[in-house]
């Protein structure tokens, strides 16, 4: 263009238009900027060309390189895989004892353990395993269906009450609610369990409970209450308690016969990270 | 071309203007026309029993998107700590979709059967009962809630309008399914498994005594990621591959 109009105090081009004696400046795109927008749709037509991008008829331009987010998952998904191949295939075949004696298998085991158990188990069992009313403590001694290093990998696999078809199963009655006992018949085993766990109880109430207790806890609890890990009834004469040691507590298990219910882990977690879980929950001070 | 030409010409402006939204409608609408070539054919999908998409429509309403996704995505780290990346298959009857892009909580993707439904309800009604560094909020109204059931057929109607194939048998014994859902000793049991398979009736609340919100919140919660197949799910098939 011939006649530009060049503003004198910046020796910018003007548009050319004037209001009332005010020009306005016609500032060039910088030329780093024009550089990069023109890069960057030079570079979008070798994306098309090279990835999967545009829509047609029956599908999508796959690209020349076929790339797929799937494959790549997949490919390394079994990188990692690949990388704990060895340490994983020792877990598979060494036994629990034989990882539990092996330092650098048990450490293995321990660091996987760890993370599972943070991701699986923790919300229940808490993030130090010290448990929550209804959900046992793993650190102390005291095991419901067995504190072994099989047992508890056993415990993992199935679950307790679980949908599992081998799932630890036992049900306590609830015998208030479902009218088995009187309310009274449950205030008198109230004084029997406060009394089997060393507390003062009532006495004239003792005097009923024997025969009440024998009639329909010790089938499970035993005939003193010291529990029974086939079928997961807790030992009553120690001072852990799932539900509360409060007579209100205990009178509330009685009335109506609560029982906790642990997911099967066997669909979910590899065989090999339920062992490394079992080796995990065993150190976590109560294993035997 | 000089855009002042383009700027002085209404007539002009709105052509280009219409083309350029065009393009933009299109790259974003056309693909839906293909979406059936996107959601892989797998077994075992169903819709979501009437009572699962009771507890749904809470999960919705309370926003639990906003910090929760449902969608493991295909990366390494993710399957690992979720299990098998979403499949579009697998929100194929949500209107609309949970993906979510937020995860200040876990994604939900997988979580069914993952804990008890007595965490559930603990949870639920107090986080930080069970999960003392949580930060969701708690929801305890949902036990003391009754479910509002007043308008279920028209949610399964609604649904099947957008394409969730709802049978006639399944909207007409919606509330019977719902009940027996609810109720793992009610007669409508078998006749509501045989509607859906594979749906799983239990007492979800802890109380027998009537269907909360809880109920259908937590049956709709144990009900995700269980109902694909992935036995007889090919990934690396090609019509699969993305």
């Amino acid at each position: 263009m011939s006649d530009k109009d060049i503003d004198k105090i910046s020796g910018t081009e003007t548009t050319g238009h004037e209001w009332d004696g005010i020009k306005e400046l016609n500032t060039p795109l910088p030329r780093w900027w024009l550089g990069v927008f023109m890069a960057c749709i030079v570079w979008s037509i070798g994306y098309w060309i090279v990835y999967p991008a545009w829509p047609g008829i029956t599908g999508y331009t796959r690209g020349v390189l076929n790339h797929s987010q799937r494959d790549e998952v997949v490919a390394n998904v079994n990188a990692l895989k690949a990388a704990r191949a060895s340490r994983e295939h020792a877990l598979s075949a060494a036994s629990l004892e034989q990882i539990q004696n092996n330092p650098e298998l048990q450490q293995f085991a321990l660091a996987e353990g760890r993370a599972a158990f943070g991701d699986n188990c923790a919300p229940c069992h808490g993030s130090g395993g010290q448990g929550a009313r209804g959900y046992p403590n793993l650190n102390d001694d005291v095991w419901l269906w067995g504190g072994t290093l099989a047992d508890i990998q056993h415990t993992i696999t199935v679950g307790v009450r679980s949908t599992d078809a081998h799932t630890r199963q036992s049900q306590m009655p609830a015998f208030g609610r479902d009218g088995i006992l009187t309310p009274a018949q449950i205030d008198d085993l109230v004084e029997h369990v406060v009394h089997l766990s060393g507390r003062p109880a009532d006495e004239r109430a003792l005097r009923r409970s024997g025969k009440l207790f024998s009639d329909n806890c010790a089938g499970c609890h035993g005939p003193v209450g010291k529990g029974d890990r086939k079928l997961g009834a807790p030992n009553l004469t120690d001072n852990e308690w799932e539900y509360g040691s409060s007579r209100e507590a205990i009178q509330d298990q009685i009335w109506n016969g609560h029982g906790g219910v642990m997911p099967t882990w066997a669909g979910r977690l590899s065989p090999e990270t339920i062992k490394a879980l079992a080796v995990y929950v065993h150190s976590l001070g109560g294993g035997e | 071309m000089d855009h002042g030409k383009l700027e002085r010409n209404s007539i002009l402006l709105l052509i280009g203007i219409l083309i350029v939204v065009a393009i933009g409608g299109a790259v974003e609408i056309a693909p839906l026309f293909w979406v059936n070539g996107t959601v892989e054919k797998v077994s075992g999908m169903r819709p979501y029993t009437p009572l699962e998409l009771m507890g749904r429509n809470i999960y919705v309403r309370e926003g639990c998107y906003l910090c929760h996704s449902q969608m493991v995505r295909s990366l390494r780290d993710e399957v690992e700590r979720y299990g098998h990346y979403s499949l579009a298959a697998e929100s194929m009857y949500d209107h609309p979709f949970q993906w979510g892009s937020e995860r200040t909580g876990p994604d939900l993707a997988r979580v069914g059967g993952k804990y008890s439904d007595e965490w559930q309800r603990a949870h639920l009604s107090d986080p930080r009962a069970v999960v003392p560094e949580s930060v969701m909020p708690p929801y305890r109204f949902l036990e003391q809630t009754p479910l509002d059931t007043h308008d279920l057929k028209n949610f399964l109607i609604a649904n099947r309008k957008v394409g969730v194939p709802y049978t006639d048998d399944q909207i007409a014994h919606a509330r019977e399914d719902l009940l027996a859902q609810a109720d793992p000793n009610s007669e409508g049991l078998e006749a509501m498994q045989k509607r859906y398979p594979k749906a799983v009736a239990r007492d979800f609340d802890g109380n027998p005594a009537r269907v909360t919100e809880m109920d259908a919140l937590i049956a709709y919660l144990q009900m995700l990621g269980t109902l694909v197949d992935f036995k007889s799910y090919r990934a690396d098939a090609p019509e699969n591959r993305r």
